[in-house]
């Protein structure tokens, strides 16, 4: 009984979805990111924002006259699914783009394949520099990078913070450790030499031995380069030890799944991240914020941004009038000033943004605001 | 720091992580011992437990029970229970129909077993991180010099609790009928079939013991850590099989020797040390020890039965 009614609304599906296909020329676009697994919150944002700006830009005419449908790729944050996602999407769902990934460790590997494939790539997350400083031609970044986030950190540390003594704790990850290691060239640059320079397992819960060690190094402020599903134990870790110490992170914790990882807003109280100015408060966005608030969502995090990034991939197919990636790509080079919701964007030669907007932003109540 | 009180508490810490791969450990070798083989989906165990842990705090403060140890007490119990039934319904549903079949055969189902439980609890309660609230605060703190250590209630409660279901366990697999069943089949199956013990049900009660014990780690982590998600048991399960493995599979007080030595071992050399190597020193001595001691710390020897 139940099958038999499962399988007559699949053929309604199907046959509606032909109907749809043979009435409107389709473009797909892939959507990469952590959609399952622990880092799924941010998949979660990704498909949020590319989906909403699908919609409002398939309701302004599409692409060159063809609707946008969106193909979603399950990365898990894991490099070696990166790629097997990158080669289906390229062959198999033939995507004209690709909004993503998240993890740079996910994005760097999977855009060898697009770039073999044609395959035009922004990621509205990735921050490692390896992500663009390779210079393939089709891949695009709609955020900051690491080394300007770490020298917003750094910065903050030594000259408003003052402080002394700094412990870096990464998680061996491309990302995380690519952002401590940024941080650490700023302090050092400003001569602060940190006094404990460590990497932990993603996945453990238990670090407890690294916050005494990290105790007994005296250190005022504790910077972790990672994300929230570490930096949540560890913060309370850190608290339920006494350790008063400081914590600064990068923008892998801007997630109210932070909150949740840590067991408590009483835990990341005064915790402080580096992350983009406000992405919701540009003007040109404010009816985009508006409809996910609608429609009961908060546009977190990086939302907004993969809502732009797909705004840049309509920008860049219509400017090129061709749906063909790599010649969207040449064009996006070659012109600047693209109209997005978080304000006109413009991409130097590698594909990274002209001006990038770091500030620092402080966790109260469980909720996080510019500082 | 003083570093008398640095060693203290990182000898605490390993403690506190030693007990609880000890206790899941036990559910890796008391199986080994009666079947003879590798429960992968032992550490997804453990993760659903803790997600049983969240949902029975949860109706218990729904049904407005909250003195603490009463809410402690009934949860510890009531997951215990249901995750003894989860491993009851695996060894029924995914062992026992391969037991006379290759050794493999029940390791790829132990394998499967553990992807089906990551799914299902991935599609009914989502990916995200979950977490509970802390319930128990604060530690007693001991001073060294002029610093001090401190160990913290919930830190307490890992370690008594894990050496009080130590020392339960084996009382009953020593002292008890029980016991002594279970003892006999696993020394010979045939031979204790043939003298009357209904070694099936034996090999079922094993599979709730073991998945009851990894319950109580799963209470008790949960409680001290506060969050956990669907892939949690993953790293924990490796690393208490290690701890299995390193006392000696199949011998009960070695799987408890075996999680505190990894447990001492990851705190000291992630303190002392380095963290980013610290699995690279516990597995060197896992090595280590198999070089000069084959059957694991407390482990006896293998003896072909002829």
């Amino acid at each position: 009984m139940h099958k038999s009614i499962k399988i007559s609304a699949l053929a309604v599906v199907t046959a509606g979805s032909l109907i749809a296909g043979s009435a409107m020329a389709e473009i797909k676009i892939g959507v990469a990111g952590p959609h399952t697994g622990p880092y799924a919150a941010f998949g979660m944002q990704l498909w949020k924002g590319a989906s909403q700006a699908a919609k409002d830009i398939n309701a302004a005419g599409g692409i060159n006259g063809e609707m946008i449908v969106l193909v979603k790729g399950d990365d898990r944050c894991e490099p070696k699914e990166a790629v097997s996602v990158a080669n289906r999407m390229a062959d198999q769902d033939g995507v004209a783009a690709v909004v993503g990934h998240f993890c740079s460790s996910s994005s760097i590997p999977a855009s060898v394949v697009y770039d073999e494939a044609g395959v035009f790539m922004i990621t509205p997350a990735s921050t490692n520099p390896t992500v663009t400083d390779r210079g393939l031609p089709g891949v695009f970044r709609a955020c900051g990078r690491d080394d300007q986030q770490g020298i917003v950190a750094g910065e903050y540390i030594v000259n408003t913070l003052k402080a002394k003594s700094v412990a870096i704790i990464h998680d061996k990850d491309t990302y995380g450790q690519g952002l401590a290691d940024a941080t650490k060239n700023t302090l050092n640059g400003l001569g602060v030499t940190e006094v404990l320079y460590e990497g932990l397992t993603r996945g453990e819960k238990d670090f407890n031995a690294l916050v005494t060690k990290i105790k007994s190094t005296k250190a005022e402020v504790v910077y972790f380069g990672g994300l929230h599903s570490e930096a949540g134990p560890l913060v309370r870790q850190m608290r339920e030890q006494g350790l008063t110490a400081l914590f600064i992170s990068g923008d892998g914790i801007v997630s109210q799944d932070f909150v949740t990882a840590a067991g408590g807003a009483s835990f990341v109280e005064g915790v402080l991240m580096t992350f983009g100015a406000d992405p919701t408060s540009y003007p040109a966005g404010a009816e985009a914020v508006a409809s996910f608030k609608a429609s009961g969502y908060e546009p977190e995090g990086y939302t907004m941004y993969s809502y732009t990034a797909m705004q840049v991939v309509a920008a860049a197919m219509n400017g090129a009038k061709s749906n063909d990636g790599m010649k969207a790509a040449a064009w996006l080079h070659a012109n600047g000033n693209i109209a997005t919701a978080m304000g006109s964007k413009s991409f130097d030669s590698k594909g990274d943004l002209t001006v990038s907007d770091y500030v620092m932003y402080e966790w109260k109540d469980g909720n996080y605001a510019e500082k | 720091m003083d570093s008398l009180a640095i060693i203290l508490q990182q000898l605490v810490n390993g403690l506190t992580l030693g007990s609880v791969y000890g206790l899941i450990a036990i559910g890796y070798t008391m199986v080994y011992g009666i079947i003879g083989m590798i429960n992968f989906a032992h550490g997804d165990l453990y993760m659903v437990s803790a997600y049983l842990t969240a949902i029975f705090l949860a109706l218990l403060s729904f049904f407005g029970i909250d003195s603490l140890p009463v809410v402690l007490f009934l949860t510890l119990l009531g997951t215990m229970a249901i995750t003894g039934v989860y491993g009851w319904v695996i060894e029924r549903v995914a062992y026992r129909p391969l037991r006379n079949s290759t050794r493999l055969a029940p390791l790829i189902s132990a394998i499967g077993i553990s992807f089906v439980l990551q799914e299902y609890v991935r599609i009914n309660q989502g990916s995200n991180d979950q977490g509970i609230p802390a319930l128990l605060f604060g530690a007693v703190r001991v001073p060294v010099g002029n610093d001090f250590f401190q160990i913290t209630y919930s830190q307490i409660l890992i370690i008594v609790v894990s050496l009080l279901g130590m020392g339960l366990l084996t009382y009953v697999i020593q002292k008890t009928e029980l016991g002594r069943q279970c003892r006999a089949t696993q020394m010979d199956r045939k031979m204790s079939g043939i003298l009357g013990i209904h070694t099936d049900r034996i090999i079922s009660t094993v599979f709730v013991i073991g998945a009851a014990m990894g319950a109580v780690a799963g209470v008790l982590v949960t409680l001290n850590y506060g969050s956990f998600n669907f892939s949690s048991g993953f790293i924990i399960g490796i690393k208490a099989f290690t701890a299995a493995v390193l006392g000696g599979i199949g011998s009960l007080p070695g799987a408890m020797l075996g999680g505190i030595v990894l447990g001492m071992a990851e705190s000291l050399f992630s303190g002392l040390v380095n963290t980013d190597y610290k699995d690279v020193f516990a597995f060197g001595l896992l090595v280590t020890v198999m070089i000069f001691k084959p059957s694991g710390l407390l482990g006896k020897p293998a003896v072909e039965k002829v």
